[in-house]
């Protein structure tokens, strides 16, 4: 996994409400079996018309936004379906932080596999990203993950929580499975105990 | 004496293999249920790691989203190209890493969320994962069961345990006896609204009370199948007589002594007195009426009775949220929703596409016909199901109506196959997501119960189905 450690990018505001994983990447996009290439298609119904044309008001549209590498979203961003083609299409796309006042569960653990920090803040700085972000491409945003901070376009420093173990992995670029088969002994134990416990299971 | 625990706490305690200080776990999975559209990348994630699957006999693919419906699939061949690669790769995957499977040509086949249960694999007191957001069904049983993304797909085919940080606890408390006419899915559509989509996010939720007691195994899983669209990682109802009666004799439960031993566990499965909910939500069942989704997330839920609402009767984001999906779903405030007109009717999927299901729809459609130039298709959950409906007569009672009589998959649910809403097509929908594009591109769904979808398909409109009882 690629590591995150700093970001210095232009944000992008989208403040729609629950932007579910239908909109983030529609079910056509999901027949692939690799997990490279979404990025021309994420967001494709609200990006392209039924031509394939671009929609210019969409915000990935915008010249000023097209390089975007953080999303300031609205609430309960990635709700709905499990596919981790959303975070994929996302990093594809090139953006690697994704600011909002709550993540759906299953988007959220998604993102951290695959480079991306999803940031959870109270209503208040993300009101105030989102104003930073609307300024457009002459507003950089900088995101420091080992610090838990993120400095607006006029030097507003704004501290983050993290989970201690998804930071290490992140900022490490560490691979999840490795981590957990050097636990091998520990879950052999686990279920030498079940056959005894639970040996329907 | 140990603190009380919710029955998440048991079950979760049960499956912890290792806790570091900051709560960070590794918890055991029993059981891990595989389908085509998001496991392929973590198959070839093994191969190229050079690693095998922990546990093929814990593991159960089924192929369900991309597969056709129509009765001519038996021979075998699916025309979409992309569709039918990622169907061959699991049969693939499946043969070269060992685990169970049903093919598109075993009558066992159909949704995974309904194979698991039917087949026996989910029982009581397990952990349950899918790369799908809908292995919330699973809780009906008082099982753990949550949907992963393909990394941590990956992640349990490779140790079959999963990095996890407990939830908090939730409970949803239905009081009382339902009113006739009124259903499971009325029930967890109302829990919705009551606590928006986001509103479960960070919990489990125990749903508990007299009516979802009253509520057959069908019922409770199609209620804990919307858990996830009320933003919960997992559902949960603790299992009872009603449990044990379902699972027993099923080709995967347990038999004789193991079964006996099981129950006696599965009996301890319920959340002591005195344990502590972080959130608590209290709705009578007699307050529930049957609703529909007027908008295009599944939290814009209202009695069948209401008129659509206008945007200035929310607040923060949602104004324009109810302004964007007023306009895609084409309609107008005040409109009373029982105005409005239906082009298209689907009965299945993982939330409604079990026997109960369309017995519910079919004792509305008995000797009646849908309306004409309507498109109505009942897509019964399992090949299983669907043999079941032929014996009890539904399947003629279906198609004298007028509908189509499916083969088993996911279909117009999520609309990967060619089962879709073209532009402006309006649905009503026994699914769980009426997503903007969901059922198809600029497809308008409104979600309802099997009945409610039954009468809007003889009316033409959305109905108030107690009117037709």
């Amino acid at each position: 996994m690629e590591k995150f450690q700093k970001l210095s990018g232009i944000a992008a505001p989208m403040p729609l409400v629950n932007i579910d994983t239908d909109m983030i990447i529609p079910k056509v996009f999901l027949k692939t079996i690799k997990r490279s290439g979404l990025g021309v298609n994420l967001f494709d119904e609200m990006r392209y018309d039924r031509q394939g044309n671009e929609i210019p008001d969409f915000v990935l549209n915008k010249p000023q936004y097209r390089d975007a590498q953080i999303l300031v979203a609205g609430d309960n961003f990635g709700c709905g379906s499990s596919r981790e083609h959303a975070p994929w299409a996302i990093a594809d796309f090139g953006i690697k932080c994704v600011i909002s006042t709550s993540f759906a569960d299953i988007f959220f653990n998604n993102c951290f596999k695959n480079g991306i920090l999803p940031i959870v803040l109270p209503q208040e700085q993300v009101d105030l990203l989102m104003k930073d972000a609307e300024k457009g491409a002459n507003a950089r945003m900088e995101v420091d993950l080992e610090d838990q901070t993120i400095t607006t376009s006029d030097g507003e420093v704004i501290k983050f929580d993290v989970d201690a173990f998804k930071k290490h992995c992140l900022l490490n670029g560490l691979d999840d499975i490795g981590l957990t088969m050097e636990k091998a002994t520990a879950i052999d134990a686990y279920e030498e105990r079940a056959k005894q416990s639970f040996p329907w299971a | 004496m140990t603190a009380p625990k919710t029955l998440y706490d048991k079950i979760w305690d049960a499956h912890v293999v290792s806790e570091d200080a900051d709560g960070t776990s590794l918890l055991y999975i029993d059981r891990h249920l595989v389908h085509e559209v998001t496991s392929p990348q973590a198959f070839e994630g093994l191969r190229m790691a050079g690693r095998q699957v922990r546990a093929p006999e814990k593991t159960i693919a089924v192929p369900d989203h991309n597969v056709p419906t129509t009765l001519d699939r038996a021979s075998g061949v699916i025309e979409n190209e992309e569709s039918r690669i990622q169907v061959e790769a699991l049969d693939k995957n499946a043969r070269d890493f060992g685990v169970h499977y049903y093919p598109v040509s075993d009558v066992r086949q159909g949704i995974v969320h309904i194979v698991g249960p039917e087949q026996g694999w989910t029982l009581p007191g397990m952990t349950v994962v899918c790369g799908d957001s809908h292995t919330a069904t699973h809780g009906a049983f008082g099982a753990l069961a949550h949907g992963i993304g393909t990394s941590e797909v990956e992640h349990v085919l490779a140790t079959q345990t999963l990095i996890q940080k407990k939830s908090k606890n939730m409970k949803v408390e239905i009081t009382g006896k339902l009113r006739p006419g009124v259903t499971a899915k009325d029930i967890t559509l109302s829990v919705i609204g009551a606590t928006g989509t986001a509103g479960g996010t960070g919990y489990v939720i125990e749903y508990c009370g007299q009516a979802i007691r009253d509520l057959s195994m069908e019922g409770r899983m199609t209620v804990c199948n919307m858990a996830i669209e009320g933003g919960a990682r997992a559902g949960l109802i603790a299992p009872d007589e009603k449990t044990f009666e379902y699972c027993k004799g099923r080709p995967h439960a347990p038999k004789g002594a193991a079964w006996d031993a099981a129950v006696a566990y599965w009996k301890t499965l319920f959340t002591d007195e005195g344990a502590h909910f972080d959130k608590v939500i209290t709705i009578a069942g007699e307050d529930i009426a049957p609703v529909v989704t007027w908008g295009t997330s599944p939290e814009d839920v209202l009695p069948i009775t209401a008129t659509v609402p206008a945007p200035e009767d929310f607040q923060g984001g949602k104004v324009e949220a109810a302004k964007r999906a007023l306009d895609y779903m084409g309609l107008t405030a005040g409109q009373k929703l029982t105005d409005i007109e239906i082009d298209t009717v689907f009965i299945g999927s993982c939330t409604n596409g079990r026997i109960e299901d369309l017995r519910a729809a079919a004792a509305i459609l008995k000797g009646k016909k849908i309306k004409d130039g309507m498109r109505a298709m009942v897509v019964p959950g399992s090949g299983l199901v669907r043999a079941q409906a032929e014996e009890e007569g539904l399947a003629d009672i279906f198609k004298e109506a007028g509908f189509e009589w499916r083969m088993a998959g996911c279909s117009m649910c999520l609309a990967m196959n060619p089962d879709q809403l073209s532009e402006g097509e309006r649905c009503a929908s026994t699914s769980n997501r009426n997503f903007e594009g969901r059922q198809g591109y600029k497809g308008r769904t409104h979600l309802v119960s099997p009945a409610m979808a039954a009468a809007a398909a003889i009316t033409g409109k959305l109905t108030d189905v107690r009117e037709m009882m």
